[in-house]
């Protein structure tokens, strides 16, 4: 960590005095002390998960993240580039290699090569999850470079500390949770940061950088099409309120190129890259860059009334040009069916997308825009400093400073519409926040130490404050737009090495800000107000560090495949029957037979079970994940012949019935009818539902009650309790004895959590038609005589 | 499959505990799991297959392997491998039917096999003792028990085929309902009315002393050469008792023999008031069922069918000019009942093996477009060996969900089964699939799984020559740029 000590000490070539030199000096060790403080408060606060629960890894995707880099650790790079997987989406198999983004496991692979060649035997296990606490360290890190860019290293310490301990982040990156977002965000953050730090130097080696840093978040997350939308559109903001500089111009024109080739070389993007419309904005910016640099070029060597002419001249012929540009990107564009957009992506533009025609995006948790106590618990005060933040960032409004703005616009928006977009709110909000609780504790301490005896007039104070009393006076006759923005003389003497014109820079920046010195004594704050204001700033703080603790320790916590209660007396009881199902398949199944589940289970049954599964949660195949839908939704037998169909040997189910465990397949199971019914139109909603209303007791349809889910999942369950009372839906079940015709139970975990089934085989005779009634009796006989014939009974 | 060898050897010690109930028929089995007739299970050689290999040695090798792993099956003597049945269960309702049926049991007698005579009601009956089966087949020949003795009921008779052994089952004018559940269970429904016989005024023997027309001289026999023997019965089978229908849905039951369209089922000596339930060629005679577990069934509807009587007397079918000295009785039932007891059209296939061309040895995983070559023996029991089974028609599917290439055998009429062909452009996990079912023979399904993956990344064409115009704009404009720089840098 040198960059805070460099640039706390910046400022000390000019200034001159030892003392300050040395004050400063302190300052930057105190800052990289503080920095490497919250590196472990970000890594030490993710590790309740671990303490609280065991070295685990959680929920559903991390198993399928987990089992890659496994196989990567095992059989090394190549082999999972091509790795064709032939256990899940049996019987289309998947490609992991093309289908994966692999920054994730390129990461913990890396890690934990690197970690055993230096003769440390961790477990790929315990380097994946600890990787997301080891990020997130990073993403604070990120985060202080970032907004130090934007506001000076003051704001960057208070946003680096908020980042450090967001809840929204949390949730993602508790140890454990081995997901993309786990290096996305760093990665996000990081990238944001060194375009900022190019625009403001106008550097090629930080472009490159910020190029290659983009490479990495595309290879970890499908958000980068975030990164590549916001950034051109700032641009576009900067150019239409006349910001153009070559800096920008370098900040951008190489990340689209360099950034596009080498997104097309990550083989889940390849030629998205060029060819979905994510990628158009970036491309229709980079061709509006080079129009308005051509422009400003032109400018520059004609004469004025020579140049009203050329413009007259270039604006119509322009204008014909990018009409005729349009119409064939519109005409290529709308001959795709859904506009040469993923479905991802609409849901974003248009919130009601999804649940209009896509009930496989509709259908998953985190794709469901979130309620409004969401944002107070994922980002707490935050929600209440931002705006404040914003404000801040106005004055003065810098190139970056409207980056960031134009970064928790885009991201409010994006996180009212998809929950699982909170993640990217959150370091915008934590930046602006600490921004602005940066500004208030300056303006604040300013007052107290202008005010206190002895203290006043101390010019190293002075260095803090001379940015917004100069560019607010300066703002105001408009002469120059930014600090940091360098003189036209300058750019007209085109100097090209960028560490000389950043020196230049620097030199100007200090150079402007002590002729206003003595006029910063006008804004001080009565002392008492200030002090009040600094307690309860302070106080602010820490609840927010409070509910922090709080989030990490008692909500995201928990790996969900572990699951534990408080009784009443206060004792903790554990449920641990997932990994009991799974080892069950693991031990007592065959390693080809094929077990069909819904598809949030398909990942956790591939990593633990070691069993070839139909769906899994990656839901690339729609058509698929609706027939094991219908199956649920199908009676008995025609479930039977689906399954048999496809090789099926046993079925899964998650039933939370008898220990009220809310997210079971019964609650589920209208999204397998509407997915199976969107593409095999004899599964009807309407058939499932009691008059509008999801329901299994006494009241419910026929249907319903003799759909295979309901079966297996009420199996027998009237012997629990003797009444059938669920639990979950606080209603007794509307059929409660019956038998199952064309399935037998094989295992029911402890809590009935989790209940397998296996496929009858098909009968060996087939049956005569006549004297049903008398077979029927005979079946019973039968029954009754395998009981007797026991010898030892 | 080759890990069958550690169950077969667990296996054994129990194995040598049952007592060898026909110590004179000890032989060699090759062997798998006794009782069942396990037909997915091939039954090869351990890898490498022999057909990779040609020297003596390594059939040598084969052959030592082959013996070691069969040691526990030495004292069975009913299995996949011997599939025709040697113990025979005989249940009479008096023993009358011995000497009156005499003729039939001889003859099962001299094919070897050990017929034991039993009262139906007999208390001690029983068709296993310590989970074993005693016996290989069961004759049911007493149709008018109500209740069998013993430890034998309805659902013990269906245990019994269902674990794969063969029944016949013949029934009269004074059918039980036990005999009549029996066969509704294996797929055959009886006329409900009980005093229901077949009467046909047309395709009546000659013969028939009571003129009412019930004794019948039947000919509309199966067309199959395996269940009924390649030389044809010429002579008209006499027939007199019930009828039965079967489901049409019913893929496995098949008419034998089958009632002539002017046969109808009726009371013969009551008025007809309402037409007959059963009519024509809707009737059925004589059936066969062969299970999904390969397990035979005949059921026929007349127990004088099998009679000494029936089967010396000659016939004349009514209107047709021909007599024959003899009946075809006894042809028809030797013929049946070798293809019954496992004699005749018993097919085993296995030893399922590909390969890539140009490889040996068997590849865990195919790449799209690969040519590969695939294996398959199948052999037929001949009653005493097995003979290699030869067809034209025998076809490999390469499946998944449907089958992406369906292609027929060539056989080298050794009992091997290849071909070849080119692996679809399509990834995922496919089966070879063997689907044989024949008139008549055991149906065969074998399924293999193999993977088939897309191409690895440098398995792809490195310079095509469609794209030089891109490597040339890509490289001039390299160049051009360096150019560029050049001038622009440093011409000042």
């Amino acid at each position: 960590m040198a960059s805070p000590e460099s640039a706390v000490n910046g400022p000390t070539m000019t200034a001159g005095a030892a003392s300050k030199s040395l004050r400063n000096a302190f300052g930057g060790v105190i800052a990289f002390i503080i920095l490497v403080l919250i590196g472990v408060l970000a890594f030490s606060i993710r590790l309740f998960s671990v303490i609280k629960y065991e070295s685990v890894i959680h929920e559903f995707d991390p198993y399928f993240n987990y089992r890659v880099t496994q196989f990567l650790s095992k059989n090394g790079i190549y082999d999972f580039w091509n790795w064709f997987d032939d256990r899940t989406w049996y019987p289309l198999g998947r490609v992991i290699g093309g289908t994966v983004y692999p920054g994730l496991t390129l990461t913990a692979g890396t890690i934990w090569k690197v970690v055993n060649s230096l003769n440390i035997p961790l477990s790929v296990e315990t380097v994946c999850v600890f990787t997301a606490p080891i990020f997130s360290a990073f993403a604070s890190w990120a985060a202080y470079l970032l907004t130090k860019e934007v506001k000076g290293p003051g704001a960057g310490l208070t946003a680096a500390a908020l980042l450090a301990m967001v809840p929204s982040y949390i949730s993602r990156s508790v140890a454990g949770s081995y997901d993309n977002e786990a290096v996305a965000i760093f990665a996000l953050v990081f990238t944001f940061y060194l375009y900022i730090k190019t625009l403001n130097t106008g550097s090629l080696f930080y472009a490159t950088l910020n190029a290659l840093a983009y490479f990495y978040m595309v290879c970890s997350w499908g958000g980068y099409t975030f990164i590549i939308n916001l950034i051109p559109m700032h641009v576009l903001l900067c150019i239409v309120t006349g910001r153009y500089s070559s800096r920008l111009y370098i900040a951008y024109a190489p990340l689209v190129v360099l950034g596009t080739l080498l997104a097309s070389l990550v083989p889940v993007v390849g030629f998205n890259a060029v060819l979905t419309s994510e990628h158009f904005a970036s491309f229709l910016v980079f061709i509006i860059i080079h129009v308005v640099a051509l422009a400003y070029y032109i400018k520059g060597i004609l004469s004025p009334k020579m140049f009203k002419v050329a413009v007259t001249l270039v604006v119509s012929v322009g204008l014909a040009v990018c009409c005729a540009v349009i119409a064939i990107l519109i005409a290529v564009v709308a001959s795709s069916p859904t506009k040469g957009w993923s479905g991802r992506s609409l849901t974003l533009l248009d919130p009601t997308y999804a649940s209009k025609y896509i009930p496989i995006i509709a259908s998953v948790s985190e794709h469901q825009p979130p309620t409004w106590p969401s944002y107070f618990m994922d980002i707490n005060v935050l929600a209440f400093l931002v705006p404040a933040g914003i404000i801040a960032c106005f004055m003065p409004l810098t190139d970056s400073s409207s980056f960031v703005i134009l970064y928790i616009v885009t991201s409010v928006y994006f996180s009212g519409v998809m929950v699982r977009l909170m993640l990217v709110l959150a370091p915008a909000a934590c930046i602006l926040s600490g921004i602005a609780l940066s500004e208030a504790f300056n303006v604040l301490t300013r007052s107290i130490k202008f005010q206190l005896p002895g203290i006043a007039g101390n010019p190293s104070i002075a260095v803090r404050m001379w940015r917004i009393m100069s560019t607010s006076k300066e703002n105001g006759s408009s002469t120059v737009v930014a600090p940091n923005d360098i003189p036209k003389t300058e750019e007209a003497a085109k100097e090209k090495p960028a560490k000389k014109n950043r020196k230049k820079e620097k030199e100007n920046v200090e150079k402007k800000p002590t002729p206003s010195k003595t006029e910063k004594r006008l804004l001080v704050l009565p002392l008492e107000a200030s002090v009040i204001a600094v307690l309860l700033l302070v106080l602010l703080g820490a609840f927010y560090v409070v509910h922090c603790v709080w989030a990490a320790a008692e909500a995201y916590s928990a790996p969900s495949i572990v699951l534990t209660s408080h009784s009443n007396d206060g004792g903790l009881h554990v449920f641990d029957d997932f990994r009991e199902a799974y080892s069950w398949l693991s031990h007592n199944t065959d390693v080809d037979d094929k077990v069909a589940s819904w598809w949030d289970y398909g990942y956790q049954t591939t990593a633990m079970a070691n069993r070839t599964v139909l769906v899994d949660n990656n839901t690339w195949n729609n058509t698929h994940i609706a027939t094991v839908g219908t199956a649920m939704s199908s009676p008995e037998k025609q479930a039977w012949e689906i399954f048999h169909s496809l090789d099926v040997k046993y079925v899964l189910v998650v039933f939370g019935g008898v220990v009220g465990y809310p997210s079971d397949d019964i609650n589920k199971f209208l999204w397998m009818v509407r997915i199976g019914g969107g593409v095999f139109p004899h599964i009807k909603e309407p058939d499932y539902l009691r008059d509008g209303q999801y329901r299994i007791d006494a009241q419910a349809t026929p249907t319903m009650l003799n759909c295979l889910m309901y079966k297996l999942s009420y199996f027998r369950f009237v012997e629990t309790d003797g009444k059938g009372f669920d639990r979950v839906r606080r209603t007794e079940i509307g059929k409660k004895h019956f038998k199952l015709t064309h399935f037998e139970e094989v295992f029911t975990t402890h809590h009935w959590m989790v209940r397998i089934y296996k496929l009858k085989p098909q009968r060996n005779r087939i049956r005569g038609k006549t004297k049903k009634s008398k077979s029927s009796r005979s079946v019973s006989s039968k029954r009754d005589v395998r009981g007797k014939r026991n010898p030892w009974h | 499959n080759e890990q069958l060898a550690i169950p077969q050897l667990r296996q054994s010690s129990y194995r040598h505990e049952t007592p060898p109930t026909n110590p004179s028929r000890r032989c060699l089995h090759l062997g798998y799991f006794g009782g069942k007739r396990l037909h997915k299970i091939s039954w090869s050689a351990p890898k490498p297959s022999p057909l990779t290999r040609s020297a003596p040695m390594a059939k040598l090798a084969i052959f030592f392997t082959l013996t070691l792993s069969l040691l526990p099956f030495l004292s069975h003597s009913f299995s996949p491998d011997t599939p025709t049945d040697r113990r025979i269960l005989v249940l009479l309702d008096d023993f009358s039917l011995k000497s009156s049926h005499s003729i039939f049991f001889t003859s099962l007698k001299s094919r070897g096999f050990d017929l034991d005579f039993k009262l139906a009601d007999d208390p001690k009956l029983s068709l296993q003792r310590y989970g074993q089966y005693l016996y290989d087949g069961l004759i049911l020949f007493a149709p008018s028990v109500e209740r069998f003795g013993g430890a034998l009921d309805v659902a013990a008779v269906l245990d019994f085929v269902d674990s794969g052994h063969d029944l016949i089952v013949a029934a009269d004018t004074t059918a039980s309902d036990l005999i009549k559940s029996v066969a509704t269970e294996c797929g055959v429904d009886f006329d409900e009315d009980p005093s229901a016989m077949v009467i046909d005024h047309q395709g009546y023997a000659v013969s028939d002393v009571d003129g009412d027309h019930t004794l019948i001289a039947a000919d509309e026999l199966i067309r199959s050469d395996v269940i009924l023997g390649k030389t044809k019965i010429e002579a008209p089978v006499l027939f007199k008792g019930i009828a039965h229908s079967l489901n049409a849905a019913n893929t496995l039951a098949l008419k034998v023999l089958s009632g002539s369209p002017s046969a109808y089922s009726a009371n013969p000596s009551a008025k007809l008031s309402s037409p007959p339930s059963l009519t024509g060629s809707a009737i059925s005679l004589v059936s066969v069922v062969q299970a999904r577990n390969n397990a035979r069934i005949m059921i026929s509807g007349s127990l004088d069918l099998f009679s000494n009587r029936y089967m010396k007397s000659s016939v004349q079918k009514a209107g047709s000019p021909s007599k024959y000295e003899k009946s075809g009785n006894e042809q028809f039932v030797t013929e049946v009942s070798k293809w019954l007891f496992h004699e005749r059209g018993h097919l085993k296939a296995g030893n399922l093996r590909h390969l890539k061309v140009g490889e040996t040895g068997e590849p865990a995983m195919y790449r799209i477009k690969d040519d590969l070559e695939f294996y398959v023996d199948i052999f037929e029991w001949s009653g005493n060996s097995w003979e290699p089974y030869v067809a034209d028609d025998v076809q490999v599917q390469f499946y998944m969900m449907s089958p992406y290439v369906l292609k027929t055998l060539s056989t080298d009429k050794k009992g091997l089964y290849h071909t070849s062909f080119k692996v679809p452009d399509v990834y995922g996990v496919f089966q070879f699939k063997v689907e044989y079912q024949k008139l008549g023979y055991t149906s065969l399904s074998l399924s293999k799984q193999i993977p088939v993956r897309p191409f690895r990344h440098n398995e792809y064409e490195r310079f095509i020559p469609t794209a030089f115009p891109y490597y040339g704009a890509s490289f001039t404009t390299m160049a051009g740029f360096f150019i560029f720089s050049v001038v622009y840098l440093y011409n000042k």
